[in-house]
């Protein structure tokens, strides 16, 4: 099972077992590379962990622990952890700053403990089958053993194809389960017990009590901490440098924290819509970084489509990932295995043209007869001609609010919702049928916290983006595992939990100023990173879509996948409807935003299939070609962990 | 149904609906239906002054002449008509 995981951690694996217990542990060295070998007993054998991710804090909780009498034999963050564990039990999560998803096994109890860091950095999953619980930080390891079920969840499916993610604990497979982010589990003489350790909170807005300085200064102040924390490795740090504003503020960051040599690597891509060239080349003139670049063409997305889908383990209806591969691939490639990045500024601060598009039509929806006010609309997507070129009244038209809307706790994603939902429509009779109950807005909204009808329409609209989207999509099929799929780990100091605390306490007023987006973290850059990016307009990441599967000389596995005759045996999406996508595509006019998506997210879905799920798939051959290491016993349930009850 | 508008709806049915028309009718809203979004509704635009060699000025960009098979299917036909009369 843990050979399956190999590229989350080259560098050693080994296994542990004892009675009905069991874990393995690949690693990645990064912290005392020497010492930090896993899984990891305490002195008395009483408990033994297996930890994947860091604890940035780990030198302060060490001095701690050392105080309190605890004796240490390494200088890992994981021999941290397990002592902090031993002192505080659960709760010792509450004192972590860090990125994290562990294991331990309480012996003495017969208890095993598992826990998932604040907003999901690190994954884990889990399954409860034939009297055992299996879990693993990906689902293929999980599928090691050919007992447990392989079968689509169709649920899941259509929350894709709604939300753009599963709704957590589902997962693309029946059987298997994602321990939430911010969530604790307990697997105790075979019972399972989950429970939230962490929930995000948005504070009232206090006018008069603090100035913009004043939270500009202290947000300054903690990332500079956040980032410093974050740099502690026993390896070198580079940077993602895209040419947006976080990226970059990271970045000379880290030039301020530390005089080493600094590497920063970006994407660019052939088409102009997309390459941030420009504005990468001015922050390394700037910075003076020693920078690399990966370029990316619409040929290299569908090449490398396959295995982008294979660490994602759900589709994805853009290509996005797939660039995001081919970086870390140039940072392993380059000899790094760390990377700090920006990810999370647009969530806790408020970057999204989401909450710029929900403000307009929120201020629209007060006086719907203002012609003023609805040319406000002209604001949003500068990037998207398509949008620029309509009539007022059409634009009108397109962003009106429904009066159902008004009162929705989803008033900011429902028309981005019900928009993705329309590609249902590519869903097999059969599949439609069996959907035909299913209300996924419904479930979301059972969900939802009890304090969240008391937030605001900003702050309800970044909880959906900070808790739904970004664990969902972003920090995991743009993240982790695009990242860990060519064992590189990703640090994001946005994520520093007194910052995301601070970040909730900004009034939404100052987030975005009137409808200038992030403009608390626009002050904190000012004279830090070059004029010019810090005032851009925020341009969210982008990549060539459908075009790639559709082009001269795509791949054969598009053709394969997309035949009528495989579409009618893996059943569902229609073959016809299918086909008259394609020709849009091939006609070449007319491919809007929807289209797209829903050609990325068949061509994804069917690789999923393909993979995962069909006989002889990648991962039979996967499965016969690497060979377990040894220590386990056949009878004892294998994984990253497992526990019989 | 007269010509265009059956046309209209072919086009409608195989470039946004992909041949799955369901409850499509004539009167249906493009825009409450979210059958049309906004690149779609440039290329109908383009496909109409393309099939019927008219030309549809900005001022008529309307939800009134384009929101419904039958609405395009009529401003089409009094466009034709200006058309052959300043002829």
């Amino acid at each position: 099972m843990i050979s399956r995981l190999r590229h989350r951690g080259p560098d050693e694996a080994d296994v542990w077992t004892r009675g009905e217990a069991g874990l393995a542990h690949a690693r990645l060295s990064i912290i005392d590379v020497a010492g930090g070998h896993q899984p990891m007993c305490a002195e008395d054998g009483s408990q033994v962990i297996s930890f994947n991710g860091e604890i940035y804090n780990y030198l302060e909780l060490r001095e701690e622990l050392i105080a309190k009498g605890h004796c240490f034999k390494t200088r890992s963050d994981t021999e941290v952890l397990l002592h902090l564990y031993a002192e505080d039990g659960p709760d010792c999560v509450q004192r972590l700053n860090g990125q994290w998803a562990f294991a331990v096994w309480d012996g003495a109890q017969r208890r095993l403990f598992l826990s998932r860091d604040r907003l999901g950095v690190r994954p884990l999953f889990y399954c409860e089958h034939q009297g055992s619980l299996r879990f693993a930080s990906e689902v293929k390891a999980l599928f090691a053993d050919p007992t447990v079920p392989r079968q689509l969840d169709l649920q899941a499916l259509a929350d894709v194809f709604t939300f753009w993610f599963p709704l957590a604990p589902k997962t693309m497979f029946q059987k298997i389960r994602e321990l939430p982010p911010g969530h604790s589990l307990t697997w105790d003489d075979g019972k399972l017990r989950i429970w939230p350790h962490w929930s995000l909170e948005y504070a009232p807005d206090e006018p008069g009590k603090r100035d913009e300085r004043d939270y500009a200064q202290e947000l300054w102040e903690l990332l500079v901490d956040a980032v410093r924390l974050r740099l502690r490795a026993d390896v070198p740090v580079g940077t993602y440098l895209s040419g947006g504003l976080d990226s970059s503020l990271i970045t000379a960051i880290v030039r301020k924290c530390s005089n080493a040599h600094l590497r920063s690597f970006s994407v660019t891509f052939d088409e102009a819509e997309f390459d941030e060239s420009h504005y990468q080349d001015e922050v390394v003139r700037a910075l003076g970084t020693d920078h690399q670049k990966a370029h990316c063409t619409a040929t290299d997305i569908a090449r490398s489509f396959p295995d982008v889908i294979w660490h994602t383990e759900k589709p994805v209806l853009r290509t996005a990932p797939t660039p995001l591969f081919l970086l870390s691939r140039l940072v392993r490639d380059s000899g790094f295995k760390v990377v700090l990045t920006g990810e999370g500024a647009d969530e806790i601060l408020g970057g999204y043209d989401i909450f710029k598009e929900a403000k307009i039509r929120a201020f629209w929806a007060s006086q719907p007869e203002s012609r003023w006010r609805s040319l406000l609309l002209r604001r949003l997507y500068p990037y998207l001609p398509k949008v620029q070129q309509q009539s007022e009244a059409f634009l009108r038209a397109f962003f009106r609010v429904k009066p159902e809307h008004l009162s929705s706790p989803f008033f900011s994603h429902l028309p981005r919702w019900e928009m993705t939902s329309k590609l249902k429509l590519f869903f097999s009779d059969a599949v439609a049928a069996e959907l035909d109950a299913y209300q996924p807005i419904e479930e979301m909204a059972r969900s939802l916290p009890a304090h969240y009808n008391e937030w605001n329409r900003f702050c309800q609209a970044q909880y959906l983006e900070t808790m739904h989207l970004f664990p969902g999509y972003i920090l995991s099929s743009q993240g982790d595992r695009v990242a860990m799929g060519n064992s590189v780990e990703v640090r994001l100091p946005f994520l520093d939990p007194r910052v995301v605390a601070f970040a909730a306490r900004i009034p939404p007023r100052l987030k975005m100023k009137v409808l200038t987006e992030k403009y608390i973290l626009k002050c904190c850059a000012a004279g830090v990173v070059p004029e010019s990016v810090r005032t851009r307009h925020k341009q969210p990441y982008r990549a060539p879509q459908g075009n790639c599967f559709v082009q001269a000389g795509a791949p054969e596995y598009v053709g394969e996948l997309l035949s009528p005759e495989r579409l009618r045996q893996d059943g569902i999406f229609c073959p016809d409807a299918v086909g008259k996508l394609r020709q849009k595509f091939q006609a070449g006019r007319g491919i809007s935003v929807q289209d797209n998506m829903a050609l990325v997210g068949i061509v994804s879905s069917q690789l999923l299939i393909d993979q995962y799920l069909r006989p002889f798939s990648r991962l039979d051959v996967h499965l016969r070609k690497q060979p377990e290491p040894g220590g386990l016993d056949g009878n004892y349930c294998r994984g990253v962990a497992a526990v019989r009850s | 149904m007269e010509t265009i508008a059956v046309e209209l709806r072919q086009f409608v049915v195989d470039n946004y609906l992909f041949g799955r028309a369901g409850d499509l009718s004539y009167d249906s809203s493009f825009l409450e239906s979210g059958i049309v979004n906004s690149t779609g509704m440039l290329e109908l635009i383009a496909f109409v002054e393309q099939t019927y060699a008219i030309q549809v000025e900005d001022s008529e960009l309307l939800p009134e002449n384009l929101d419904t098979i039958s609405k395009l299917a009529k401003f089409v036909r009094t466009k034709q008509r200006m058309a052959k009369s300043a002829n």
